[in-house]
């Protein structure tokens, strides 16, 4: 399809709050980016009309309970058999940080199974404890399976930033081993914490900032349209938008978040 | 309690007739202490006198309205009285005579709205402005410093959305006692400074990330008087368009009250309800504090914003100290209307609330609008559409009175012209310069070991572990962030860039010197707007306006008032001098504990702006090779600096400001920053040169030598220690590119400026002595290494 035919839905809640950035990330790409609140998205039957849904940052309903997990909960309550169908369908579901929170605490990340009745992994409060706004390195992982990421070699080192609480990533202890196995058979892993020159941080604080298990900061789906990621790509989409632009002169156009919102359209051109 | 003060009328609810009308100056003054209406003889006098002309006495409601739109919290009675000066005159209002004084004569012309409404209103580009409101929230973080400080942060978003305009930013700048402060020194009520300090902070972070407004700007410090009196700033800066700055409220309009329910939280002082109920411990120990509720004011933000760009509200205001009495009675006083509520309908989070109660109750996250009738319907269903409580609790009338119903009876009847007239209060000033003498020591020969000594010192060293649990990235558009460069560097200033279709830039930084005022309030005043506006100047920000906020002691001692008087003083030359008019402040006095008064501290916020973010310079190193200047002059003014206090000294050189002279600067180098010759641009503050020069090299990861016999210095000053340290205001370091030197130097031509340096490769820091001999000879990594070790990165 074509690009200015695109419909991104932006969902938002009480409390969701990076949702005006997001949707500049995808305007600035050339689609047809809307935020809708969840009541909108059910009256209007907003997810038939969208090719792409973004659940992006904030503290959807307070984060009481557990991040994201009223959400998650809400979200397959009420859309659970369109979010189906859309998924079914093909079509991408990004989340960015407490999107992502949601995504875990629905069951669709990571997924193994298909669309899970129970979250197989959790996004655990951050050792050291506590909320940390700071600027990571990502070091790029997948192999091909993420429709997000395709614009990004592999190997690749991202700079964007992150800012939370809860973004730990772990498994059930018991199952740790099996899950990582089963991320990489999958190709499910696509982004880690590493250094500047893109070494694993290997759990090192600050270069992994929250005590990630296996450094992960994203995962996607054994298909590949479903992403999760703690940093924030729409705060790392301009040039100036970064830590250390003032340093090179001037800013350059684009940051390294750019690059995950062009692969998302560029998939959903490709395939719709 | 004096029961045959009070009669409890017959009805289904509590109210309570108060006799004034019977009352002597005795009972008078007992009425206003049993119903914690802090009002004095005189006040009281003029209320009965009031009632005496009605021919009847006042209710509870009544009185408390009254009590609560008096107060120095929300009238400003201090601020707005006569005072007595040492010199035997008169200042009718120190407001007036100073603050708006100096932007009325300035007359700048991207002044909107200044000091009338719920914050103060500057052009910005084409069609928008911005809205800025800085705020104190001390006394209640005193108590409970996680509500207390959330609130506070909650409190100055509604100012900002109370003028329209959607928050795009916060600020916090907070004062705290010493960390290790010795337990056992600490009075009885007074909460040690660690656990307020981890309760403010973590409250400030959690409202700010919740709501999603980014936290940029802001600073901590330490002060033993701060033990007693912690001090806890929020701003707030917004952003509208001109033409949606609507104030057009009229009579017939609809009362909207709108957001959060309202409860018992948040009623201040001894009450008369609990004073009843003095056998019931549970309603009298009740938490006098305020409930955070972010995410209620989240949507709440929304649908205010849809409202307005809908065109459909005629007025609004927040709900904030006074509660609902304040926001209705200022809404009725400033369109000249009366106004009639059915208190009933105030949507409650549990039944039992007396009518006064709910009439002054604070509870967070509520907004006033007024609207048309016509738009009510429309309105309600923004309200609804996001989720939010929005209830019509009465209408604006024509006649000028206050009349509240409850259930059907009317419990307030009250003249609104008489409510905000209240008697002028009379106050008497004095000042006594402190005895201080200036110190004299022997002059080390090694500089070294007190450098990274200031440098690890609570009010120099890296608040970069506090700082990073504010999200300051949200929303994407901060340009310039509170830690630049390489290795986190303390930032001048933060750069935002509110608008995806223009490159213009909002620019925000501050200014404080308690320490100076323990000298003198007038210079500590000069120094607080001069360091706003070079900070502000330093990242390449001009067209300044300025935000004044006054925490002082109790004003009806003489000392404390007077010491406010110099520094309004102050206010008035420097604010002018600069050009920089004033557009909002807030004052906060009473704050005493039983470890004395709060040392005066006043809080400037500038907010500038730079016509292209992409212009905007940050303060670490960048290139070998560079040259260091330092612009403005140096001179031997170390009273109150960081140098004297390591010495365990005060002094009494405290830093003047010579206005002409660094307005003059300060243009120089906004033309140098724009012609594109400046590479690192930093203030120097605390610590003066040493510490600025070495934030600059550690922040950059560069080398840097320096020669202090360079320094532009003043003719008395001889010793290199004063030279390094000495804390004079208007001064900057530049890093200049060899390539730029002569249009630099043609262009700095006329204000005092000289090459003191070079940035080198080498990770080494040295610097030469008034002798030509190493006064400082240190690895940069040394240096961060110290900046960085008091509080961790």
């Amino acid at each position: 399809m074509k690009k200015e035919d695109v419909r991104v839905c932006i969902l938002r809640v009480g409390g969701t709050n990076c949702d005006v950035e997001t949707k500049r990330a995808f305007t600035e790409l050339g689609v047809r980016a809307k935020v809708y609140h969840i009541n909108q998205v059910l009256k209007q039957r907003v997810l038939q009309n969208s090719e792409a849904l973004v659940i992006p940052g904030g503290f959807s309903y307070g984060d009481y309970v557990r991040a994201g997990a009223i959400l998650a909960k809400g979200l397959l309550a009420k859309l659970g058999k369109d979010l189906e169908r859309f998924i079914d369908e093909g079509k991408p579901v990004l989340g960015i940080c407490n999107g992502f929170q949601v995504l875990v605490e629905a069951g669709l990340l990571p997924g193994f199974n298909g669309m899970g009745s129970h979250p197989e992994a959790a996004l655990a409060t951050n050792i050291p404890v506590g909320y940390r706004c700071r600027w990571v390195y990502l070091r790029h992982e997948n192999r091909g399976n993420c429709v997000f990421t395709s614009k990004v070699s592999r190997g690749a080192v991202l700079k964007i930033p992150i800012a939370h609480a809860e973004g730990r990533f772990i498994f059930p202890r018991d199952k740790e081993r099996r899950y990582l196995e089963k991320l990489y058979e999958n190709d499910q892993l696509v982004f880690r914490y590493c250094d500047e020159d893109g070494e694993y941080a290997e759990g090192r604080y600050p270069i992994n900032p929250n005590g990630s298990f296996h450094d992960i900061a994203g995962i996607c789906s054994p298909t590949g349209t479903i992403f999760g990621l703690m940093p924030h790509p729409e705060r790392a989409y301009y040039g100036w938008q970064l830590p250390d632009w003032t340093r090179m002169g001037s800013p350059p156009t684009y940051g390294d978040g750019r690059l995950i919102f062009e692969s998302m359209v560029d998939y959903v051109v490709k395939s719709f | 309690m004096s029961r045959r003060l009070y009669v409890r009328r017959s009805l289904p609810f509590d109210l309570y007739e108060v006799k004034i009308l019977e009352a002597d100056n005795r009972d008078l003054l007992r009425i206003s202490e049993e119903m914690g209406l802090a009002l004095n003889l005189q006040e009281m006098r003029s209320v009965k006198e009031y009632f005496s002309k009605v021919g009847r006495n006042p209710t509870d409601v009544e009185l408390q309205t009254i009590g609560q739109t008096w107060s120095e919290h929300c009238y400003h009675k201090t601020f707005k009285g006569t005072i007595e000066t040492p010199e035997g005159k008169e200042v009718r209002s120190l407001l007036k005579t100073y603050i708006i004084k100096a932007t009325k004569e300035i007359n700048a012309p991207w002044c909107i709205s200044v000091f009338e409404d719920n914050a103060g209103i500057v052009h910005f580009d084409g069609d928008y402005a911005i809205a800025a409101k800085v705020e104190t929230h001390n006394h209640p973080s005193a108590i409970e410093p996680f509500g207390g400080a959330a609130t506070g942060v909650g409190g100055v978003i509604r100012d900002v959305l109370g003028v329209w305009a959607d928050p795009i930013a916060c600020t916090d700048v907070l004062g705290f006692g010493p960390l290790d402060y010795d337990q056992k020194r600490l009075p009885p009520g007074v909460k040690h400074p660690k656990y307020i300090f981890r309760g403010v902070v973590a409250g400030i972070g959690h409202y700010g990330n919740n709501m999603g407004i980014p936290t940029v700007n802001g600073s901590i410090y330490f002060d033993e008087s701060y033990t007693g009196n912690v001090v806890v700033y929020c701003g707030c800066v917004g952003i509208l368009p001109v033409e949606r700055y609507v104030k057009d409220a009229k009579p017939g309009d609809f009362i909207i009250l709108a957001g959060g329910r309202t409860g018992r939280d948040g009623i201040h002082g001894v009450t008369f309800a609990s004073l009843e109920l003095t056998e019931e411990s549970e309603t009298v120990s009740r938490p006098a504090v305020q409930i955070a509720n972010p995410i209620e004011e989240e949507k709440l933000k929304r649908a205010i914003i849809t409202v307005r760009d809908m065109g459909l509200g005629t007025s609004i205001t927040d709900l904030g100290g006074g509660g609902l009495s304040s926001a209705v009675g200022e809404t009725a006083h400033k369109f000249g209307c009366g106004a009639y509520l059915e208190l009933e309908r105030v949507p409650l989070k549990y039944l039992g609330i007396a009518p006064w109660e709910i009439y002054i109750s604070e509870s967070q996250e509520r907004m006033l609008l007024t609207v048309r009738e016509r738009d009510l319907e429309k309105v309600l269903e923004v309200f609804r559409d996001e989720e939010v409580e929005a209830t019509p609790i009465g209408r604006l009338t024509v006649d000028g009175r206050l009349r509240i119903k409850y259930q059907g009876y009317m419990v307030a009847d009250l003249d609104v012209g008489f409510l905000f007239s209240p008697p002028q209060v009379r106050r008497a000033a004095e000042w006594v310069r402190p005895q201080l003498t200036e110190p004299r020591f022997p002059e080390p020969q090694d500089l070294t070991g007190d450098l990274l000594k200031i440098l690890a010192s609570p009010n120099v060293a890296s608040k970069e572990r506090v700082v990073r649990t504010y999200d300051h990235e949200v929303k994407g558009n901060t340009v310039l962030k509170p830690f630049c460069g390489k290795y986190d560097g303390p930032s001048d200033a933060a750069v935002l860039k509110p608008l995806d279709t223009s490159w213009r830039g909002l620019v925000i930084s501050c200014g404080m010197n308690p320490r100076y005022g323990k000298i003198d309030p007038y210079w500590m005043a000069a120094s607080a707007i001069d360091e706003a506006i070079r900070n502000n100047t330093a990242v390449g920000g001009r067209r300044i306006s300025l935000l004044d906020n006054f925490v002082w002691g109790n004003p009806e001692k003489p000392d404390r008032l007077g010491s406010l008087l110099r520094a309004c003083r102050a206010c008035y030359k420097f604010a002018k001098g600069f050009g920089a008019p004033f557009i909002s402040g807030k004052d906060s006095l009473y704050n005493e504990s039983p470890l004395g008064p709060v040392t005066p501290t006043l809080l400037i916020t500038a907010i500038g702006v730079i016509p292209d973010v992409r212009r905007t310079v940050s303060m670490d190193l960048k290139e070998p090779g560079s040259l260091l200047y330092l612009v403005g002059r140096t001179y031997p003014e170390l009273g109150g600096s960081e140098y004297y206090k390591l010495r365990g000294l005060i002094g009494r050189s405290v830093p003047k400001v010579r206005v002409e002279e660094a307005a003059k600067t300060m243009k120089a180098v906004i033309r140098a920053i724009d012609s594109g010759y400046v590479k690192a641009c930093h203030d120097l503050s605390e610590g003066g040169l040493g510490v600025a020069a070495a934030e600059m090299a550690f922040s950059g990861g560069l080398g840097l030598e320096i020669n202090l016999s360079r320094v532009k210095v003043s003719s008395e000053l001889s010793r290199s220690d004063y030279v390094l340290f000495s804390e004079s205001n208007s001064r900057f370091l530049i890093e200049v590119p060899e390539r730029f030197r002569d249009e630099f130097e043609a262009l700095m031509e006329g204000s005092p400026f000289s090459l003191i340096g070079r940035v080198r490769a080498e990770d080494w820091f040295s610097i030469y002595g008034l002798d030509g001999s190493r006064v400082v000879d240190v690895s940069v990594r040394e240096l961060r290494a110290a900046w960085k070790s008091t509080f961790g990165g």
